[in-house]
């Protein structure tokens, strides 16, 4: 929140209180700025916010225990999956959702032991490569199993899940306040999403400073002095991996509800790159960065799609580049060139838990 | 027993071209250390610029013969990919060499992620089918076993290219400084080896496999696509770390016995899953076995190097 603060150019360092209201205003008001401009773009903060939530939790795996995660939309694709299968006309099933989420995320936070167990051993890279096939065999089978017994659905996916309800009241649905003003739904899972968001964040803050977040910044600076000094690295590890998971199971959860409909294609190895770029383009092992990333990453993309069609069709007198190949095209660029020219972020970490390598000029004051 | 002996031929001929990209990864990584995630995707631009220069020869030179048509695309893609490893070495990872170890892995996924992007703009997203310059149809059966001209090419080229890379490697000076290279860069560097010199070679010659690799892979299927280049390098990627990363006798055998247990296993997992998994499952056993490996044999089959190497 103070780093998210301080990173406002020029007011941050001058006034930082101002800034900090700056930042509750905008988180507040962004659904009512972007109705000016359509209710798409609301369905795009809420799916910024999800993409907020992964990129914190991959952040936690990457960026502080140093573990290269490639298959972490695995997780999300667990969390997501296992809310289609409890609460959807699928299998006849409807647990209430504050069932079903924590499944959702203990599912997810297994399937992280699950990988996290035989990888342990691994350098960084052999482990990217592991994480990567773990996300691939997640698809696999998520396309596959509709055949013998039909558990997935297949490439098709599951349908008609059930929405939010919380305490008995249906988010899906407008909320009518008197008898003129209805609020719309997308605006309340966005309420919803950011409340989730902001617990992460706290949560997440803490545990950097705690105990865990020093042992991981520890093992990413140096396994073996890590150890060295009586570190359970082990435990520490499969913590990272499990709790970085649960973010991606909780996430997950909110999406099918929010979607109402799961299948593979949500979970390729694309999705997977997409949060590490967000990750890496903010500012690896910094929440603030994080943040940014994920959101900037998430509007980019729909900005090109309202800016850059009619700017072709301006110029070119027709579509040569269609927005998702452009998409593809400037996280690869994002990914190359950051880490050539800016490998720090958008926004360094400072704190004394950064990778010293990476810190830039003095310690910054917590 | 027929299927066995047949599957067994299959997973020989793709358990080759495995075995050729298997060697650029492994090469790679025992001089920098370094993962290349983009060699799948100079595989795939390999298949594809092969294809255009076929196409292009067809329509203005048809009275060539298939072979020589073959042989001058595959040249083309040969020199295009050599230019594009050396690139790619060039700007996006040297500068990269002294950084923290994730960062040249993420500037590697980029560029792997780049050139299919770029390969989708220039070729769109389609399959192509590739030009079947050497016949696919099947000989006459050799004691029940169907072996297509293609295949005994695939087992031909890339028999000969191994032996011609072991030699290089290991008689020739330009093999003696490589070595030395992986060895230690710097003690390398204070012995006059350029070694930048040398790691750039390293890159266009695994460039030049993956493209002869590419042909071939585009050959054996017919088809050719922006994304093909993911799977076979990640499967050889898993077959370098099977035989022992770094190690060249052991990317081959990595890619032979990945190749075989892959084709073998597709045959059989339906029988012995009880009819739950099938054929589709095929893409699967080479992440099992990579797993399977990392956890009870990370230094690999003929690997001395221990993997946790900090």
């Amino acid at each position: 929140m103070n780093e998210l603060a301080l990173a406002i150019p020029w007011l941050g360092k001058r006034n930082p209180a101002a800034a900090r209201w700056v930042v509750v205003a905008l988180a507040v008001g962004a659904p009512l700025i972007a109705m000016l401009f359509g209710k798409s773009w609301v369905r795009i903060l809420d799916f910024a916010m999800l993409y907020v939530m992964l990129a914190i939790g991959l952040n936690l795996v990457v960026g502080f225990a140093g573990l290269l995660d490639l298959g972490y939309i695995a997780f999300y694709a667990v969390g997501a999956y296992t809310f289609a299968f409890l609460a959807s006309p699928h299998f006849e099933l409807h647990l209430p959702f504050w069932l079903v989420l924590p499944l959702g995320a203990a599912f997810a936070a297994l399937a992280g032991i699950i990988l996290g167990l035989p990888t342990l051993r691994l350098r960084g890279d052999y482990l990217a490569i592991v994480t990567l096939g773990f996300g691939e065999i997640v698809r696999i089978f998520m396309n596959n199993l509709n055949h013998p017994i039909n558990i997935t659905n297949g490439p098709q996916g599951i349908n008609m899940i059930d929405p939010l309800v919380l305490f008995g009241w249906d988010i899906s649905k407008p909320l009518k306040v008197g008898d003129e003003i209805t609020i719309n739904s997308l605006f309340l899972y966005y309420y919803v999403f950011l409340a989730c968001v902001v617990l992460s964040v706290i949560l997440v803050q803490r545990l950097q400073v705690s105990r865990v977040g020093r042992a991981w910044a520890a093992i990413r600076d140096d396994e073996l002095a890590a150890k060295a000094i009586g570190i359970n690295t082990r435990n520490m590890k499969l913590l990272a991996f499990s709790l970085g998971a649960t973010f991606g199971g909780v996430a997950g959860g909110l999406f099918a509800a929010f979607q109402g409909f799961v299948s593979p294609e949500s979970f390729s190895l694309m999705e997977s790159i997409a949060v590490l770029t967000m990750i890496v383009f903010g500012g690896m092992g910094n929440l603030a960065g994080v943040i940014v990333g994920a959101l900037a990453l998430t509007a980019l993309p729909e900005v090109l799609r309202h800016v850059a069609v009619p700017l072709q069709q301006a110029v070119f007198g027709q579509v040569l580049l269609d927005p998702e190949v452009l998409r593809m095209l400037l996280l690869s660029l994002a990914m190359i060139f950051m880490m050539l020219l800016r490998p720090a972020g958008l926004i360094p970490a400072y704190s004394r838990y950064s990778r010293p390598e990476l810190v830039v000029g003095k310690e910054a004051g917590r | 027993m027929e299927t066995l002996l047949q599957q067994t031929v299959n997973g020989l001929v793709v358990g080759s071209v495995y075995a050729l990209i298997a060697l650029g990864y492994t090469m790679v990584y025992g001089i920098l250390g370094l993962i290349n995630f983009a060699h799948g995707d100079v595989l795939m631009v390999g298949a594809l610029v092969a294809l255009e220069a076929i196409r292009l020869l067809q329509i203005y030179a048809p009275e060539l013969g298939m072979v020589p048509t073959l042989l001058a695309g595959l040249s083309v893609s040969v020199v295009v990919c050599m230019i594009l490893g050396y690139t790619i070495e060039r700007t996006a990872y040297r500068r990269l060499r002294n950084a923290p170890r994730l960062a040249p892995l993420i500037t590697a996924i980029g560029v792997s992620f780049l050139l299919q992007t770029l390969a989708m703009i220039i070729w769109g997203r389609n399959y192509h089918s590739f030009p079947q310059l050497v016949s696919t149809e099947p000989l006459e059966p050799i004691a029940g076993l169907f072996i297509t001209p293609v295949q005994i090419t695939i087992l031909a080229v890339s028999a000969t290219l191994m032996v011609a890379l072991v030699l290089l490697v290991n008689k020739t000076r330009l093999g003696r400084a490589m070595r030395a290279t992986a060895e230690n860069h710097k003690v390398a560097s204070l012995m006059g080896v350029d070694t930048n010199k040398i790691i750039a070679v390293t890159f266009i010659i695994g460039s030049a496999l993956a493209a002869v690799a590419g042909v071939m892979f585009s050959s054996n299927y017919g088809t050719a696509h922006y994304a093909m280049g993911f799977l076979p390098g990640l499967k050889a990627f898993t077959a370098a770390v099977l035989g022992g990363i770094g190690n060249l006798g052991g990317a081959m055998l990595g890619g032979l016995v990945l190749g075989l247990v892959e084709s073998i296993g597709a045959g059989y997992i339906e029988d012995l899953s009880f009819g739950f998994l099938n054929s589709s499952y095929q893409d699967i056993f080479a992440f099992v076995i990579l797993g399977i490996v990392l956890i009870f044999r990370p230094t690999g089959l003929l690997g001395e190097r221990v993997a946790d190497r900090a």
